[in-house]
């Protein structure tokens, strides 16, 4: 996301001159770190050896707080704070917890997200199963998003807490309008997108044109299933999403999605589970297509991976495999496992569920690989 | 007032709660508390514990089990012997 300012653009306080990946794996946390030239990259860690993390990351904002969401084989969820690049970690006092009598109990909290810019030490977190978390203090105590979490609509949005992917339905893609702190979307595994104009007090749902295959009612007004959602860095009108069925486009105030992912080649198909975009050009996104047909593998199509590229907000698409094994490798790219650096000629960075980091340092037109031999990697974030 | 003291041995993931101690005692005030109050005691000793063992509905999270005196319990609402033994135990489930 973007530094906030009154139009959603970038700034000079977001030139970059060093990249950090943390990257949180199912076993622990690692960090890649390399210098403007993004050649030579030094590896350390592990963090949390052991511990499930599934998202970590550094506050935009001021470069400082680090959030890492954990739990533990056996042990309930937690979060971890840093105020020193990780040098040393505080567990959160009150982690995301549901309320007592709800009946519903978070598994792991899955999604981080800091808050708008004119609110330091707000953070916001989506959970497995669905639920809307909110942090005022870096993330040391975590209270409930009412309008959301106890919403009367929220069961028939969001299915059973049983329900959806492998590992639990969850809540991700938590978006804060740069130009006003009260406009946010959220995005739901089993549910699809909504969006609130309150702060969360209140939240509609915003699927039209997006299809839902998997229903009885292929475009119903909920229960989709977006993997990544993503607004468009300096133009923040404009939200990309790769959904289990495409890849769509919506441009604000329009309420319907367009379908971008026709452009895909049909060998290759437009499903998906990463999705981001440039940081100083808003037409500029990448995926990382998988094969969802038959009993859904969620493998590179033909064991072939590729990442692609559009440079026109999904009109057209380019293939960029320059550097990646071309046969026989059978990768699975998680929807938080893919992020982009600030330089403006951007960093591209992905993490395969066996292990293995890889990066661009010129926008994808080649690949290498930075780590080869780390655990199941559940997401990548650029700092 | 009289001090009743409960042993509670803890599993490798939990001794970072308690500076890597294996076995820590609690003190309450009646002999036969719950065992939900002999581990709320644990967690006013070791802040945050609680939450890893125990779930926002007061139950019991799935990969731990608790042995009174070497019997299994998984009620939190269930009255401990006077003096009795508590171990903490992370399943082979879990991993």
């Amino acid at each position: 996301m973007t530094e906030a300012s009154s139009t959603g653009a970038p700034d000079e306080r977001t030139r970059a001159n060093s990249v950090r990946l943390l990257i949180a794996t199912r076993k622990g946390l690692w960090t890649l770190e390399s210098d403007a030239a993004r050649q030579a990259w030094t590896l350390s860690g592990p963090q949390f050896l052991g511990h499930i993390v599934h998202h970590a990351m550094v506050d935009p904002r001021t470069g400082g707080a680090m959030l890492a969401a954990a739990r533990t084989g056996h042990l309930g969820p937690t979060i971890f704070r840093s105020n020193d690049l990780g040098a040393t970690w505080q567990e959160a006092t009150h982690p995301p917890a549901f309320e007592p009598g709800s009946g519903r109990t978070v598994d792991h909290a899955f999604w981080l997200a800091p808050g708008h810019a004119s609110q330091p030490g707000v953070w916001y977190a989506g959970t497995s199963p669905q639920g809307l978390f909110r942090s005022e203090d870096d993330g040391a105590t975590w209270t409930g998003v009412a309008g959301f979490n106890a919403h009367p609509q929220r069961k028939a949005w969001c299915g059973g807490d049983q329900d959806g992917t492998p590992d639990g339905p969850k809540l991700h893609s938590i978006l804060i309008d740069p130009r006003d702190a009260r406009h946010m979307y959220i995005g739901m595994s089993s549910g699809g997108v909504f969006e609130s104009m309150d702060a969360g007090s209140d939240w509609r749902p915003l699927n039209q044109g997006v299809r839902a295959d998997f229903l009885p009612e292929p475009t119903p007004e909920f229960g989709h299933d977006p993997h990544c959602v993503r607004l468009a860095s300096g133009n923040p009108d404009r939200l990309y999403q790769q959904n289990h069925c495409g890849i769509y486009r919506l441009d604000r105030p329009a309420t319907q999605w367009q379908d971008i992912g026709v452009g895909m080649p049909q060998t290759v198909g437009a499903i998906g589970f990463p999705l981001v975009t440039h940081f100083h050009d808003p037409e500029t996104l990448w995926v990382f297509p998988m094969d969802g047909s038959d009993v859904w593998p969620r493998v590179s199509p033909g064991g072939e991976p590729a990442v692609y590229r559009s440079r026109d907000g999904g009109t057209t698409w380019q293939p960029q495999r320059e550097g990646l094994p071309q046969a026989q490798a059978w990768w699975t790219v998680k929807r938080q496992a893919m992020t982009v650096d600030r330089f403006p000629t951007a960093g591209v960075y992905f993490g395969t569920t066996s292990g293995e980091v890889w990066g661009s340092r010129d926008e994808g037109g080649t690949w290498k690989c930075l780590s080869a031999h780390l655990p199941h990697i559940y997401a990548v974030e650029a700092a | 007032m009289d001090q009743h003291a409960f042993r509670i041995e803890l599993p490798g993931p939990l001794r970072s709660y308690t500076n890597q101690a294996s076995r820590v005692t609690v003190a309450l005030p009646e002999p036969n508390p719950t065992l939900g109050a002999a581990l709320s005691a644990l967690d006013h000793a070791h802040p945050g514990i609680r939450f890893r063992i125990i779930d926002e509905q007061n139950r019991l999270r799935p990969h731990i089990q608790i042995f009174v005196n070497a019997g299994i319990e998984r009620n939190l609402e269930a009255q401990l012997p006077t003096a009795a033994q508590i171990m903490i135990v992370a399943a082979l489930s879990g991993g």
